[in-house]
C-alpha cells in the first residue's frame, strides 16, 4: 500500500481538524483511504490505528458499523440507488432493476443486490459498474434518486439510463 | 448532470429560511450572499451580549427543527453561566429521516446562511470550535460547505478575531458514513469522537451538561440553526409573531409520495392544514385516486389514516376550551395538534399514500429501514426492529399466520420506552400504528392456522410449500 504524499497532506489536515482528540480523525481518514483506493483493506486498518494511536478493532468497528465503508472494491463506478418509502413508492426498485440489466449485473429483485454492510454488492463482468441499495438519500419529493460516484440524479426516468451511465464508460 | 428544475414559491408559503432557495440567478458563493445583505445579522449580533442573544432565541419560543421539537432557548439555558470547561457547538445536518429533504437546499443553496447562524449562534454560546456533522451520502454538500468556511474565513468572519471582537471560532466540517442513528444527538457525538454511533443513555449523558469529549455541547439542526439568524434581526418577540403560541415562526415540510406535485415548502407553522397542503399546495392524489393513508411528520411519525377523526381541544370565542371534532385533513400544521392526534409533526416529512397502496408492503418497507438501520446496542430494538422486518417479509412472501398481528403489535409495544434512545419509538411507532389502523389488510396477509416454526429463516418456503 503506497501513500502518495497528497493523501498525506490530506491526512495530516484532516487530524488538525480534531485538536482535542485524534481519535475523532477516524472516520475522516476512512472516507479519504476510500475514496484513494476505491475501499478499505486489512492494511489500511491497521495503518489508520497506527496513525491515530489506536488499536486496529477501534477502526474496524467502524468499518463494519458505517454502511458507507466497503471492505471489497466496487466497480469502477459506484452506483448507490435509494430503496426507502417515498423512492420506493416512485419505482426504485423498477429503476434498480433496470439499472442492474443496463450494466449486466445480477439482481435478484426483493432487497436484490443489497448483501450487507461492507460489502461493495455485485460488480458488473467489465468491471465498470457496482449496484448498492441503500436508505434513504433525503430527496424524498424527487424520487427515484440516485448516485453515481459522487454525482446526484433526482426523478430518474427509464429512458434516462442509457445517457446517464454513458457518462462514466 | 442536469440542474434540478427551479421551483417558483406558492403563494401560501411564507419564506424566511428558503428565501433565497431556488431564487434565480442566487449562487453559493460569498459574493452573492453580501450582496444580499449576509453577515449583517452577525454584525448586529456581536455588538449584543451573549446573554442578550440568548435571551432572543428564548423569546422567539423557536423549537428545534430536527423532529422532537424541543424549544432552542430552553436547550441553550441547559449551558451554565460561568462554565469553565470548552462549550461546543455542533450542527446536525445528518438529515436522514425517511420522508425528510430541506437541509440539502440549504447547503447547497445558501450554505452560507447556515454559517452566519452558526457563528451567531457560537458567539451567542461562548463557543471556539464547533463541528457540522454532514451525512456521508452528501459529498457534494461536504465540499460547498468547506468552500463557504473558507470564504467566511477570508473575510473575517470565522477564525481569530472575528469583526475586531476578539472572538475566535473555528468550525470544521465532519462527515458521517451512512449510519442514520447519527441523528440522535449523542450518537452523532459518540460518532464525531471517533466510535460507533451508540447513543448515550440520558441521565447523565445530556449533551448540554456531558457531550462532546466530555464538555457542554449544544447540538443543533440545520434549519434550527438558520432561525437564529432571523431571530437576531427580527428580534425573539417579532419571530414570535409568526405562527401561533408555542408553535411559532415558519418551517419546511417536504410532501412525498403519491401527490401530484411533490416537493418542499416554508409555511407558517399551522397556518394552514394537511388537507390543504396536500390538496393546494402539492394539487392532490394522483388522478383517479383516493387518498389512504398520510405519515405527517417523516417516516417514525404515526400514520394516519384518510377517514380518522379526532376530538381535540381548541380555544373557543369566549377564550375557554371546547371540545371540536376533526378530521384528518382538518389537522393544522403545527407540533401540538398533531401530537394531541396521536402523531408528530416530527421532522417535517409527509408522506402520502393512495389507495393502490398494500399497508402491509409499505409497513414492510420501513420496517427494513429500522431493522438496518437500529444500532444494535439495545436488545429490545436491535432484536424487535429484525422480527418485525422478518414478519412483514413472510406476511408478503404469502406466509403470514393468524397471530402475525397480534405478534407484531406486540413486538413494537416491547420496543417503544425501552431503549437508550428515540430509536426505540421511531422503529415501534409505524409498526404499531399500520396494524392498528389497518387491521383489515393485515388479516388478509394472515390467514394460515400454522403458529411459526422455527428457524425463522425457513419460514416463507415451510409456509407456503406443497404439503403443508
Amino acid at each position: 500500500m503506497q501513500i502518495p504524499p497528497e493523501l498525506t497532506a490530506q491526512i495530516d489536515e484532516a487530524i488538525s481538524h480534531y485538536p482535542v482528540s485524534k481519535r475523532s480523525a477516524s472516520l475522516p481518514l476512512l472516507h479519504l483511504f476510500q475514496e484513494h483506493f476505491g475501499y478499505i483493506s486489512e492494511e489500511a486498518i491497521v495503518w489508520i490505528a497506527e496513525k491515530l494511536e489506536l488499536q486496529p478493532i477501534h477502526i474496524l468497528e467502524l468499518v463494519t458499523f458505517y454502511p458507507m465503508f466497503r471492505r471489497k472494491p466496487p466497480g469502477k463506478n459506484h452506483i448507490r440507488v435509494c430503496k426507502t418509502l417515498s423512492c420506493a413508492l416512485a419505482g426504485a426498485e423498477e429503476l434498480k432493476t433496470k439499472l442492474c440489466a443496463a450494466t449486466g449485473i445480477a439482481c435478484d429483485g426483493h432487497g436484490g443486490c443489497h448483501n450487507g454492510h461492507g460489502d461493495p454488492v455485485s460488480v458488473s463482468a467489465d468491471g465498470q459498474f457496482s449496484i448498492e441499495s441503500v436508505e434513504c438519500l433525503a430527496s424524498c419529493g424527487s424520487g427515484p434518486v440516485m448516485m453515481v460516484n459522487d454525482d446526484f440524479y433526482e426523478a430518474v426516468t427509464d429512458a434516462e439510463i442509457p445517457t446517464i451511465l454513458s457518462q462514466y464508460k | 448532470m442536469p440542474a434540478p428544475a427551479r421551483r417558483i414559491p406558492h403563494p401560501r408559503e411564507k419564506r424566511v429560511v428558503f428565501a433565497n432557495i431556488d431564487r434565480e440567478g442566487y449562487t453559493p458563493d460569498i459574493a452573492c450572499y453580501l450582496r444580499n445583505g449576509g453577515y449583517e445579522d452577525l454584525k448586529k449580533a456581536v455588538t449584543m451580549a451573549p446573554a442578550a442573544i440568548v435571551n432572543e432565541v428564548k423569546a422567539s419560543a423557536l423549537r428545534g427543527r430536527g423532529g422532537a421539537g424541543f424549544p432552542c432557548g430552553v436547550k441553550w439555558g441547559f449551558i451554565r453561566p460561568g462554565e469553565t470547561k470548552p462549550i461546543y457547538l455542533i450542527c446536525n445536518a445528518d438529515e436522514s429521516e425517511p420522508g425528510t429533504f430541506k437541509d440539502r437546499y440549504i447547503i447547497h443553496q445558501d450554505p452560507h446562511q447556515l454559517i452566519e447562524g452558526m457563528i451567531i449562534s457560537a458567539f451567542a454560546l461562548n463557543v471556539h470550535l464547533a463541528y457540522l456533522y454532514i451525512r456521508g451520502e452528501f459529498p457534494l454538500g461536504a465540499k460547498i460547505l468547506e468552500q463557504a468556511i473558507a470564504e467566511a474565513k477570508a473575510n473575517g468572519f470565522l477564525g481569530k478575531n472575528i469583526l475586531g471582537t476578539g472572538f475566535d471560532l473555528e468550525i470544521y466540517v465532519h462527515r458521517g458514513a451512512g449510519a442514520y442513528i447519527c441523528g440522535e444527538e449523542t450518537g452523532l457525538i459518540e460518532s464525531l469522537e471517533g466510535k460507533r454511533a451508540y447513543p448515550r443513555i440520558k441521565p447523565p449523558y445530556f449533551p448540554a451538561v456531558l457531550g462532546l469529549y466530555q464538555c457542554p455541547t449544544i447540538v443543533n439542526n440545520v434549519e434550527t440553526l438558520c432561525h437564529v439568524k432571523h431571530i437576531v434581526r427580527m428580534g425573539g418577540a417579532e419571530f414570535a409573531k409568526i405562527g401561533t403560541p408555542n408553535n411559532t415562526g415558519t418551517r419546511i415540510v417536504g410532501v412525498s409520495g403519491d401527490v401530484v406535485r411533490p416537493g418542499y415548502f416554508e409555511i407558517e407553522v399551522g397556518s394552514l392544514t394537511l388537507g390543504e397542503l396536500i390538496n393546494d399546495l402539492c394539487g392532490g392524489v394522483k388522478p383517479g385516486r383516493k387518498l389512504k393513508a398520510i405519515i405527517p411528520g417523516g417516516s417514525s411519525a404515526k400514520v394516519f389514516r384518510a377517514d380518522e377523526r379526532f376530538k381535540i381541544k381548541v380555544k373557543g370565542a369566549d377564550g375557554a376550551l371546547v371540545e371540536k371534532e376533526i378530521g384528518v385533513l382538518d389537522i393544522p400544521m403545527d407540533f401540538d395538534t398533531m401530537a394531541a392526534c396521536g402523531s408528530m409533526a416530527g421532522s417535517g416529512g409527509v408522506i402520502v399514500m393512495d389507495d393502490s397502496r398494500d399497508m402491509v408492503e409499505t409497513l414492510n418497507n420501513l420496517n427494513q429501514f429500522y431493522a438496518h438501520e437500529s444500532c444494535g446496542q439495545c436488545t429490545p430494538c436491535r432484536e424487535g426492529s429484525l422480527w418485525m422486518r422478518k414478519i412483514t417479509d413472510r406476511m408478503l412472501a404469502g406466509g403470514g399466520v393468524e397471530c402475525d398481528p397480534a405478534t407484531l403489535a406486540s413486538v413494537s409495544n416491547n420496543i417503544a420506552g425501552k431503549t437508550i434512545c428515540a430509536f426505540g419509538e421511531a422503529c415501534s411507532w409505524p409498526t404499531m400504528s399500520f396494524v392498528a389502523k389497518f387491521p383489515e389488510e393485515f388479516a388478509t396477509r394472515a390467514t394460515k392456522p400454522v403458529p411459526p416454526p422455527t428457524p425463522p429463516e425457513f419460514l416463507s418456503e415451510a409456509l407456503t410449500g406443497e404439503g403443508r
